[in-house]
């Protein structure tokens, strides 16, 4: 038989048009070409142009089009008509949704606007959320970071002015060694994955610290197969082995670090561990020239490390003479740290030994010229080549913030940040926590708060507490209990309203925020809290409003239910003033846009907070004649001004052709529609890197409005505000914390970072969850394709627990903690830490949520940790309850969770086994050919 | 029976790093939506919502641990689709004719009209990279993207498989094996490549990057040794600093 083969088209029409937009398959906001055939979606692929994922996309984004028919999308406003959680609603009309949520919410602020919680989960929208909350007047106001990664963010601020993610990336165009901390698979997932390939593709080492070895610690050259919880310990080690070894960049700490500022080093003095400052309140250093002490930013110095001076009978040493007191002590040493840490002492000492030999023995060196705060001008820029990344792994500890700290100073030791081959900012970032606001939480009858709600407190005057000293906040963020809790504390709210402490609220207003489900600890504890009712039979928590685009297990608890649109049919802004998507050569933004328009009777929830604005009548929301200010989400995208020539969009500003500050540009979406959907401004190659010091980037971050005047600024080794508040507690001052968190506070405000953890022998392994890279949270399980992917997470088990409970492939486990237990499927991985446990986030379903099956895996064989995961810590000896949060920033401690594991026979379904809710939205189609095209 | 045709010098194909995949599925989805859209009938999906959720997929990937003899058990992650062999055992096997291998670039390919779904072909391919479409009930496979790699309609940058376009970190190469110059040929060349199951004879046209060496911190001491201290306590440190502070 000869071979024979038909004719095909090779070049069949690929789509009527292209629209660009921008993904929300995650957080990550990648560019997207959406395909349109007769108007509706055939396909989804990268934008090549789009300067965070560059033309690729991952699995998430390219099953985006599963979401935009996925038959959990919400269809009509709802109201509950059956008892909370059990999803008995009616649909009713928009104007009857919102004409109930105006009359209570109007009643709200007119008697009390702190009774009104206003939360939004994992949107990104927050400055304008955060907007509509301040004009509304309720000091209760944050987003998820709480229960996020806000350890990484504040330590990242607080020390060096920035952090990683949308803060800053490594320069994978220069890095010869990359350590990778903690990081799910899923965060900032595209950039870190072309990173890697970079890094690949160049024969550059990347290191990966985690107990779990999937994803990116699959590739990495070297798994560190850390024990949960002791990142901080470890890096500690590191900081000692280099210290110890003189391997520390000392040029870089003396110009750019406070590491030379004289502290106050008498012990008996009410100002002792302050910094030393002159008249304009400018901390001091020695200058090695003249021996005498300057303002750490006079023209020519060169700041001594090891100054000190007399004065006024007090002792002032330098930062750095208390970092060498503090890491070279022998606690620090790899042999005292290698056991709790499971990494041998000898694999301590070599990536230090490696560190050290790649930042200093292959030193970078661009021909580029800048001239510095101080003024100097440098001929060129030198680089250290070792860069780091880290996210929720290291930051969901209760030492977290701490640990973050410490990679920080890591980092800036080994003068390895805004380097050539280093970590480098992305704008907005670098910029100081000075410059950052300050907690507002002023508020009164009918008026809007004295200001913005999150911040960053510089010591106790800056807390949010009432005159009674009790917090003003219901999720108690900015008070003693967390003094720096500068993303609020989500996970506290309703347990918080529950109790009525530190009052009882009247309405809790959510956004995509999945409570009672996996975005709260103890979830069998909250869906009670939601459901409990008083003695009169009322719910204690009065009123529940939510917003989102599906059926999630959240809707089954609200009263009343605002249908979002899905993420292709809205308007959005990814801002500067929110969590831009920028690189570290340039500021970006983008948008979204109704790339379809909704076939339901849905509203994008911004547009409806324009509409509820206007109802209540809020300042910001009105115009002088009480008619609405802002038609929809767009039209306050465009026209909406934060100060003169500032508005949420940086690009095509005034004629078009203005980029940061320029007047209001009616054409504006338009412009970033027929743009891709996204603006940018190039950072000038003089401005590249130093950027904190370097005066050419300040002078353009000025231009571009990112701040008002050049703001220049040391890196913070040693965290000043922590030592006021450890001052207060040890006494001074006339705010001091209650007697019961006296000894905590001074424990935990440590201004220069060290570890600490608890440890409990009845619970020995760790337990932990993982984002997988193709699952986001609940946003995607069920979307039909990926749900074939991950739609069941075993419990995976290292190959010792495994033999040790003589488990076999099949079997089940009750897993349990001081808290409660689970019974769950059981797997075995080798590459695991010998001491831990862990299993894919989210993936676990109530039955009857996202129109699934009721026999669906997600709902039969899926499982959360969070059911083992309290809030409150078990009680001590002292009768309290402490948070299970990180006492600074008071992040939600998730990867704490200790626990103990047996063997049990096989249940037919996972325990606990929740009851189902009613789908509001029926359940999907049994099989689908999806195909638009004809 | 169907015949192969005769030998061309163009072997279009992927090589695929194994260094470099982290397991990430985006090659799995980009896939899943091109060709859901585009060469032949929609890759459905059967009980999407319900208990049992399967459907058809022209590449997946999948997981797997490695214990080496010493050092922490290793994860790899390996993609796996059609690898268009020059001795493709699925084409001689096919009844109809269906089942073809492209004269002029070596692409094999199902012609869907021909194809009586007996499903001959997915018992004869050793890799099982072809999957029986329940709702066409016609046989699925790879195609690497014929409709995209020369198709005028598309700009010429995009001209290649919709994984490779989207893979994040650069894992997947498109392009002529046949051709020891081309981009792709120099890299099997110098990383290793290999074929998968070369004993079966099929003489694949895909390439895998094998995985480098990892956790060989020995190696890297030569270059680095380890760090001497200066001082073993606060007070030397702070001379040593003393000493080093006029240098800088």
């Amino acid at each position: 038989m000869n071979h024979s083969q038909p004719v095909i088209d090779t070049s069949p029409k690929v789509s009527d048009e292209i629209r660009k937009t921008t993904c929300y398959m995650c957080a990550c906001r990648c560019g997207i070409n959406v395909h349109m055939k007769e108007g509706k979606v055939a396909y989804i692929e990268g934008n090549r142009d789009h300067p965070v994922n560059k033309g690729v996309l991952c699995a998430k984004g390219s099953a985006g089009i599963m979401q935009v028919n996925a038959p959990s999308r919400l269809r009509s406003p709802l109201k509950r008509v059956g008892e909370r959680g059990s999803g008995e609603f009616e649909e009713i009309s928009w104007d009857e949704a919102l004409e109930i949520a105006s009359t209570r919410l109007a009643k709200v602020r007119a008697d009390d606007p702190s009774k009104l919680a206003f939360f939004t989960g994992r949107d990104q929208s927050q400055s304008f959320t955060s907007f509509w909350a301040q004009g509304f007047g309720t000091p209760n106001y944050a987003a998820h970071g709480g229960f996020c990664s806000v350890n990484m963010a504040a330590a990242g601020i607080y020390t060096m002015g920035g952090a990683f993610w949308e803060f800053g990336q490594p320069d994978w165009d220069h890095t010869k060694m990359f350590m990778l901390f903690g990081v799910a698979e899923d965060h900032d997932s595209n950039p870190i994955k072309m990173g890697l390939g970079k890094l690949k593709k160049r024969g550059a080492k990347v290191v990966g610290v985690n107990p779990i070895r999937t994803g990116y610690n699959a590739i990495a050259d070297e798994w560190v197969g850390i024990t949960p919880g002791t990142d901080g310990l470890f890096i500690t080690a590191l900081i000692h082995e280099l210290m110890k070894a003189g391997k520390i960049d000392l040029h870089y700490l003396a110009q750019y670090t406070n590491a030379p500022v004289l502290l106050d080093s008498n012990p008996d003095s009410e100002s002792y561990g302050l910094f030393l400052r002159d008249k304009d309140n400018k901390p001091l250093v020695i200058d090695l020239k003249s021996g005498k002490k300057v303002a750490y930013d006079k023209k020519g110095i060169k700041p001594d490390l090891n100054g000190s001076i007399r004065q006024a009978g007090i002792t002032h040493t330098t930062v750095f003479h208390k970092m060498a007191e503090t890491y070279m002590a022998p606690e620090h040493d790899a042999a005292n740290v290698a056991e709790r840490c499971g990494i041998t002492e000898e694999t301590i000492r070599r990536l230090a030994a490696e560190l050290a030999h790649v930042a200093f023995e292959q030193e970078i060196s661009l021909p580029i010229e800048w001239t510095d705060f101080r003024g100097e001008k440098h001929t060129k820029m030198t680089g250290r080549p070792v860069s780091f990344h880290a996210m929720r792994g290291i930051s969901a500890h209760a030492n977290g913030f701490q640990t973050c700290r410490a990679l920080h100073i890591l980092q800036i030791i080994l003068g390895s940040v805004e380097v050539p081959g280093g970590f480098r900012f992305k704008p907005p970032y670098p910029k100081s926590s000075e410059i950052h606001p300050k907690p507002h939480y002023g508020y009164a009858p009918n008026k809007p708060l004295d200001g913005p709600h999150l911040g960053f407190t510089h010591g106790p005057e800056d807390l949010a507490l009432k005159a009674d000293g009790t917090a003003a906040r219901i999720d108690k963020a900015f008070t003693w209990e967390n003094p720096m809790s500068s993303h609020g504390l989500m996970h506290m709210v309703i347990s918080n309203a529950h109790a009525g402490d530190p009052y009882k609220i009247d309405t809790l207003f959510m956004y995509m925020a999945n409570m009672s489900w996996n975005s709260s600890m103890n979830t069998g504890g909250v869906m009670k809290m939601l459901t409990d009712k008083d003695e009169n039979g009322d719910y204690v928590i009065p009123n529940i409003i939510y917003s989102d685009a599906y059926s999630s297990e959240m809707v089954a608890y609200a009263d009343l239910v605002l249908p979002d649109a899905t993420y292709l049919e809205r308007h959005d802004c990814i801002s500067l003033l929110d969590r831009p998507i920028c690189e570290a050569d340039g500021a970006a933004d983008a948008i979204r846009w109704p790339v379809i328009e909704p076939d339901r009777d849905v509203r994008g929830f911004q547009s409806v907070l324009c509409d509820l604005g206007a109802r209540l009548g809020l300042p910001n929301f009105t115009n002088e004649d009480g008619s609405q200010k802002f038609a929809d989400y767009a039209d306050y995208i465009v026209n909406h001004q934060r100060k003169p020539g500032i508005g949420p969009l940086a690009g095509f500003r005034g004629d078009g052709s203005d980029s940061g500050r320029g007047e209001v540009n009616p054409e504006q979406l338009n412009k970033y529609i027929e743009n891709g959907g996204f603006f940018v401004e190039h950072i000038k190659e003089d401005a590249s890197y130093y950027k904190p010091w370097n005066m050419a980037y300040q002078e353009w971050a000025v231009g571009m409005g990112l701040f008002d005047a050049p703001s220049p600024y040391l890196f913070q080794l040693y965290v000043e505000p922590m030592r006021k508040f450890q001052l207060a507690a040890e006494g001074h001052g006339e705010r001091q914390p209650p007697e019961h968190l006296r000894e905590r506070v001074r424990e935990a405000m440590s201004p220069l970072p060290v570890w600490n953890n608890s440890t409990d022998k009845d619970f020995p392994i760790h337990a932990l969850t993982q984002r997988p890279m193709a699952m986001y949270h609940s946003w995607g399980t069920q979307n039909a394709w990926l749900r074939q992917i991950h739609g069941v997470n075993p419990l995976y088990v290292p190959t010792k627990i495994w033999q040790e409970n003589d488990f076999k492939e099949g079997d089940w486990a009750k897993v349990s903690s001081p808290h409660g237990e689970i019974t769950v499927p059981v797997a075995h991985q080798a590459a695991l830490n010998e001491n831990t446990i862990w299993t894919w986030n989210a993936i676990g379903k109530r039955k009857g949520a996202w129109a699934l099956d009721e026999k669906a895996p997600e709902a039969t064989k899926g499982f959360l940790l969070n059911h083992l995961i309290h809030e409150l810590m078990p009680p001590k000896g002292d009768g309290m309850r402490w948070a299970n949060s990180d006492p600074i920033t008071g992040q939600a401690a998730w990867f704490d969770l200790k626990v103990a594991i047996e063997k049990v026979g096989a249940p037919s379904e996972c325990e606990p086994n929740i009851p189902a809710q009613k789908s509001p939205v029926g359940k999907g189609p049994k099989n689908l050919t999806w195909k638009v095209g004809t | 029976m169907t015949a192969l045709p005769p030998k061309s010098d163009v072997k279009l194909g992927l090589v695929i790093d194994l260094d470099t995949c982290v397991g990430c599925h985006a090659c799995v989805i980009s896939c899943k939506g091109w060709n859901t859209e585009n060469y032949g009938a929609p890759l459905s999906d059967q009980d999407a919502y319900g208990e049992n959720p399967s459907g058809t997929f022209l590449n997946r990937v999948h997981s797997y641990e490695v214990q080496p003899e010493q050092g922490a058990a290793q994860t790899i992650h390996f993609p796996k689709s059609c690898l268009h062999c020059e001795d493709a055992p699925c084409v001689t096997v096919c009844p109809t004719g269906a089942s073809y291998k492209r004269a002029e670039d070596g692409i094999v390919l199902v012609n869907e009209d021909a194809c009586i779904g007996c499903g001959l072909c997915a018992w004869a391919c050793p890799y099982g990279a072809r999957e029986l479409d329940q709702a066409a009930g016609v046989m699925k496979k790879c195609t690497l993207c014929v409709d995209r790699i020369y198709n005028e309609n598309l700009p010429e940058e995009d001209r290649e498989p919709a994984c490779v376009r989207t893979c994040p970190s650069g894992a997947r190469h498109f392009g002529d094996l046949g051709d020891a110059d081309s981009a792709v040929s120099k890299l099997v060349e110098e990383r290793g490549g290999m074929d998968l199951m070369p004993e079966l004879g099929t003489k694949p046209v895909n390439k895998y990057l094998p995985p480098r060496p990892k956790d060989q911190g020995n190696e890297i001491d030569i270059l680095a040794p380890l760090l001497a201290p200066i001082a073993t306590e606060t007070s030397g440190f702070l001379g040593w600093l003393d000493r080093n502070l006029e240098k800088i």
